[in-house]
């Protein structure tokens, strides 16, 4: 089973992502879009929390919503891959489940 | 009764509007909630009401006034403009907390309109002399 998490609420604001990353396993894929996308950015409090997660798991960050916040694909830390729709559709595809942390 | 009613509404004296301090505290991010949005748009509708209006923007608040916001591809209305034209509505006191921009790794050069940075504790004792606090 490969697992693809999704993660949609700033890390400053909710404990979202820390949940995720406390029960994803080694190897699955996260995506962070909406307010999501404020932990993949340089400089905040939460970027050294994501450069150790792209260790274990493979992280993406949706191009539309880093976007629509001001913020360039310039400040998306190194390791995280930006993607748009269509990428967020083949992640859809290539993986056997999802678990969308709300 | 020492004060006879008047007779007709109309011809009561029209009083002085009482001027409060208003306060709106704005501690979301924009666009993932509504909360961002519908703050701005009661701040416009009680300018009309010439109040003495401060904005503060704390915790994820900061993020509504991220410079280059690009919504064309997420559909949603780019509201942060709207943040430039406040002053036009005599909006002008616009604080923004200095932790809440730290954590972030943002600075005010970040941020699309003139504002005042004030530390946190300055923000206590700020938020202590309003008469009317709205929170977003």
């Amino acid at each position: 089973m490969t697992m693809l998490h999704t993660v949609n609420k700033s890390p400053f604001e909710r404990r979202t992502l820390d949940s995720c990353l406390g029960h994803a396993l080694k190897g699955s894929a996260i995506l962070l879009l909406e307010d999501g996308i404020y932990a993949a950015l340089e400089g905040t409090v939460v970027t050294d929390k994501i450069k150790d997660a792209t260790r274990e798991h493979p992280i993406y960050v949706l191009g539309p919503d880093v976007r629509a916040r001001g913020m360039s694909e310039e400040q998306v830390i190194e390791g995280v891959s930006v993607v748009g729709y269509d990428g967020f559709v083949d992640l859809v595809a290539a993986h056997d489940n999802i678990q969308s942390w709300l | 009764m020492s004060t006879p009613m008047p007779s007709e509404p109309w011809e009561q004296q029209e009083k002085a509007p009482a001027v409060k301090k208003f306060m709106y505290v704005n501690r979301r991010a924009p666009y993932g909630t509504i909360y961002a949005l519908e703050s701005l748009e009661v701040v416009l509708i009680a300018a009309a009401f010439e109040q003495d209006v401060s904005l503060v923007f704390i915790d994820d608040g900061v993020y509504q006034l991220k410079k280059g916001q690009d919504t064309g591809e997420i559909g949603m209305k780019n509201f942060s403009p709207t943040f430039r034209a406040l002053e036009g509505y005599d909006v002008e006191k616009l604080y923004v907390e200095k932790e809440s921009l730290w954590t972030r790794g943002l600075t005010e050069d970040d941020l699309v309109v003139p504002v005042q940075v004030v530390a946190r504790e300055e923000l206590r004792e700020f938020m202590d002399q309003q008469e009317v606090i709205l929170s977003f």
